[in-house]
C-alpha cells in the first residue's frame, strides 16, 4: 500500500500514523512524504507497483486533488488500483468522493482495525 | 452534619494510578512536605523577578492584560482585511494573519501547483501590494501583527517591514511578529522549502537584521505548539522548543551578536490541551528554566532577556468531530488555563477548526470566551492565583526536572539540527502520535463523546455552519498579478533578483537583498526561486 500525501497540505500527523497502524496490522506499507504532486504519486504506486493507495487530505482540497488523481490512474490503465481517502473530508462529500471511484473514505478518528479490515477484504477480492 | 455509614475508603495502594500524559504520577492528595525542599526567592520569585515563574511582569494582567489574537485569513487580501476589520471591531487587540498554503511554500498564485488552494486555509499573498491592500485602514501602530509564516519567512516579514514603512512608520518603531521557526516546520506543519542549512541561515539573517535595523519586531516564535501537535507530550513540547530556540541562539552568536542583543525578542508558542493543571505547571516551570537557561548558559545579564514571552492557546489537538459543540466549552476551559499560566498572548482554535478554517461565528464566540475571562470572570484580578498550591508547586518543579532532563537527552544524542534534518525528532514523535491515537481507540485515554459516552447513530451527523472555499479568490489573484506585472518596473525587479541570487551565493545577510526585491513588487515565488537556484529544495527523510 502507499499512503500518499498529496499537494500542499502539510498536516502528516494522520498520514504517519496510518503507516504504523497498517505495519502493525501485518501490511506493507511505503509513505510518500509530503508535497506530492498527483503525477509523483502514480509514478510511486506505479513502479512499487501497490495494490492500495491511501490518500490523505486534510487541507479542504481533497475533491479536485481525488479527481485528478483517478484520471491519472486511468490513463495509465491502473483501475484496478484501490484507492482510500482519509483525512478531513465532511460527510456532504463522501457520495461525490465515490462517485469518482474511491472504495472508501476513512475520516479523521476513524478506527485502525475498520481501516484494515476494509483494505484486506478488498485487496483478497 | 451526619456521619454517613459507608465502607471504609479504599487503601491508596488499591486505587488505580493517575499518571499523566508526560508520565508523571499523581498523588490523591499534596501537602506542606511535597514542597518543602522548594525556595520561594531562589525558585519561584515575585511576578517580574527573575527566575519569573510568577509571570514576568511585576503586575500582569493588572498592568498589561493578555492581547486576543485569533487565527484569521483567508480567500484575498481584501476578503481577509475585511474580516480583521471585523474582529477589531468585536474588541480584538491583535492580529494573527493565516497565509495561503502556496504563500507558505514561495509559490504564486498563478502557478498550477497552488490550484485549488489559493485562498483556502488563508489569505494568498504574492506581493507587497497584498500587504498593502490587507493592512489598510488598520492602526498598525496600534494593532500588532503576528505572522504565521515559516518557509517564505523572510519575504513576509520584509513586505511587513516595507509595508509599515510605507505607511510612514519608521523601521526602528515598527512592532510585530513572525513564527518563522523552519525547524518544527520540518517536524509538524510541513512548510519548508529549502534544505535546513541554508533556512538556518535565513532564520539568523532576519533575527540579525530585525535586532540592527527593527529592534522593536520579534523576529521569531519558537514553536512547541506544532511539535505537541503531530504527538510529543507537554514535557517534550517544551524541551524541543528550548532545543530549537538554543540552537537558534548560537547561530545568530556565530555571527558575533551577544545574546542580551536579540534574546529578548524572541517568543514562544505553545499549545494549550489536556489535563489543566499539567498545562499550567508546564508554563510555570518553562517560564522558570528558561530564564535559567538563558542566564547560566548564555550569561545574559539583561532580565528582558531571560522572560519567556509567549502566545498560549490554540488546542486544535484536542478538538473533536464528534459533537462538535463541546469543541466550545474545550476552547473554554483551555483559554482558561492559558489565563490561569500567565500567557501575553492568548488565540483559541475555534469549535468548528476540526471541520474547517473558522466561521464567522466561531471565530466570535472564541473571541468572547477571551474576553469573559478577563472582564467577567476575574482572570485578570491578580498575579499568578495558583501560585502556593501544594500540588501545583510540586508539579511545576517536576516539570522543570524532567524538562531539563529531556533537553540533556537530545543534546547527548547530537542536539536538535541534526536530529531533525536526519528525521530522528519526526520518526519518535510519529510513533508517539501512534500510540497516543491507539490508547484513544482502546479508551485508555479518554476523550468525553468520542470514546466514551459515544453516541452512535444520527447523532453523528454534525450540522456546523461550513466557511465555504470560494473559487473566486483564484481568479481575481491572477487577474491582479497579471495586471500588477505588466505594471512594475520590470527591469528593476530582475536586477533585485539578480543580486539576490548573487547574495545568496556568498555569506552576506540577505534581509537587506530581499527587502530590495520587495519594494520592486518582485513576486514570492520569484524571490524564493531565486534563492531556491542557489539553495536547492529540502528532501524530507521519510524513515518512519
Amino acid at each position: 500500500m502507499l499512503v500518499a500525501k498529496p499537494g500542499l497540505d502539510g498536516h502528516d500527523v494522520g498520514a504517519k500514523v496510518i503507516v504504523h497502524a497498517l505495519r502493525d496490522a501485518g501490511m506493507e506499507v511505503i509513505y510518500t512524504g509530503l508535497h506530492q504532486t498527483v503525477e509523483q504519486i502514480v509514478a510511486a504506486a506505479l513502479q512499487e507497483d501497490v495494490d492500495v493507495i491511501g490518500l490523505s487530505i486534510l487541507s479542504g482540497a481533497h475533491l479536485p486533488i481525488t479527481e485528478k488523481l483517478m484520471e491519472k490512474l486511468r490513463e495509465q490503465k491502473m483501475e484496478d488500483v484501490l484507492v482510500v481517502v482519509g483525512g478531513n473530508i465532511p460527510k456532504r462529500d463522501f457520495a461525490k468522493l465515490k462517485s469518482m471511484g474511491v472504495s472508501e473514505i476513512f475520516p479523521t478518528s476513524s478506527r485502525f482495525e475498520n481501516i484494515a479490515e476494509f483494505i484486506r477484504k478488498k485487496v483478497v477480492q | 452534619m451526619t456521619e454517613k455509614k459507608e465502607a471504609p475508603p479504599k487503601k491508596e495502594s488499591k486505587s488505580k494510578p493517575v499518571i499523566l500524559e508526560s508520565g508523571i504520577e499523581v498523588k490523591p492528595v499534596y501537602g506542606p512536605d511535597d514542597v518543602k525542599d522548594i525556595d520561594y526567592q531562589k525558585d519561584i520569585g515575585n511576578p517580574g523577578e527573575f527566575p519569573f515563574t510568577r509571570g514576568i511582569h511585576p503586575l500582569m494582567y493588572r498592568s498589561r492584560p493578555y492581547t486576543m489574537r485569533q487565527y484569521a485569513g483567508f480567500g484575498t487580501p481584501a476578503e481577509t482585511n475585511e474580516r480583521f476589520k471585523y474582529l477589531i471591531s468585536q474588541g480584538q487587540n491583535a492580529l494573527n494573519v493565516a497565509f495561503s498554503l502556496h504563500s507558505q511554500m514561495g509559490i504564486d498564485s498563478d502557478d498550477a501547483l497552488a490550484e485549488g488552494e489559493v485562498g483556502r486555509v488563508g489569505m494568498a499573498v504574492d506581493t507587497l501590494r497584498d500587504f498593502e491592500v490587507a493592512f489598510d485602514g488598520i492602526p498598525i501602530d496600534k494593532i500588532s501583527a503576528s505572522l504565521t509564516i515559516n518557509g517564505s519567512a523572510a519575504i513576509m516579514i520584509a513586505m511587513y517591514l516595507a509595508m509599515a514603512e510605507k505607511r510612514g512608520v519608521k523601521l526602528g518603531e515598527v512592532r510585530g511578529n513572525a513564527q518563522n521557526d523552519i525547524l518544527k516546520e520540518y517536524v509538524g506543519r510541513g512548510t519548508w522549502i529549502f534544505p535546513v542549512e541554508p533556512s538556518l541561515r535565513l532564520i539568523a539573517d532576519t533575527i540579525e537584521y530585525c535586532s540592527k535595523f527593527a529592534p522593536k519586531y520579534y523576529p521569531v516564535s519558537v514553536c512547541g505548539y506544532h511539535i505537541r501537535e503531530s504527538g510529543a507530550n507537554p514535557v517534550q513540547e517544551i524541551g524541543y522548543g528550548f532545543c530549537i530556540a538554543r540552537a537558534y541562539i548560537r547561530l545568530v552568536m556565530e555571527r558575533g551578536l551577544h545574546p542580551d542583543d536579540f534574546v529578548g525578542r524572541f517568543s514562544f508558542n505553545f499549545d494549550i490541551h489536556g489535563n489543566i493543571f499539567e498545562q499550567v505547571s508546564k508554563f510555570r516551570a518553562a517560564r522558570r528554566l528558561w530564564a535559567r537557561i538563558i542566564r547560566d548558559e548564555f550569561g545574559c545579564k539583561n532580565p528582558d532577556s531571560m522572560q519567556l514571552k509567549m502566545i498560549a492557546g490554540g488546542g486544535g489537538g484536542g478538538l473533536t468531530i464528534e459533537e462538535p459543540e463541546n469543541n466550545i466549552v474545550r476552547g473554554a476551559y483551555y483559554g482558561l488555563i492559558s489565563a490561569l499560566s500567565g500567557t501575553q498572548t492568548m488565540a483559541l482554535c475555534s469549535y468548528d477548526e476540526a471541520f474547517t478554517i473558522p466561521s464567522k461565528k466561531a471565530a466570535l464566540i472564541s473571541l468572547r470566551t477571551m474576553q469573559m475571562l478577563i472582564d467577567e470572570m476575574g482572570l485578570g484580578d491578580t498575579v499568578d492565583p495558583m501560585a502556593g498550591s501544594y500540588y501545583v508547586e510540586w508539579l511545576t518543579s517536576e516539570f522543570e526536572r524532567r524538562i531539563t532532563e529531556f533537553i540533556k537527552k537530545v543534546d547527548g544524542e547530537g542536539g536538535m539540527v541534526k536530529l531533525v534534518a536526519n528525521g530522528t525528532v519526526q520518526r519518535d514523535v510519529s510513533r508517539q502520535a501512534y500510540l497516543l491515537e491507539k490508547k484513544l481507540q482502546s479508551g485508555e485515554f479518554v476523550k468525553v463523546g468520542v470514546n466514551k459516552y459515544r453516541q452512535e447513530g444520527p447523532a453523528e451527523e454534525h450540522e456546523v455552519e461550513m466557511h465555504e472555499y470560494d473559487p473566486k479568490a483564484a481568479r481575481i489573484k491572477k487577474d491582479e498579478l497579471r495586471k500588477l506585472k505588466s505594471e512594475r518596473d520590470g527591469k528593476a525587479v530582475r536586477t533585485a533578483l539578480d543580486k539576490l541570487r548573487e547574495a545568496a551565493r556568498g555569506k552576506e545577510n540577505l534581509m537587506p537583498f530581499i527587502m530590495e526585491a520587495v519594494k520592486t513588487y518582485a513576486t514570492v515565488a520569484e524571490m524564493t526561486n531565486a534563492m531556491k537556484e542557489v539553495f536547492g529544495t529540502f528532501k524530507e527523510p521519510v524513515n518512519l
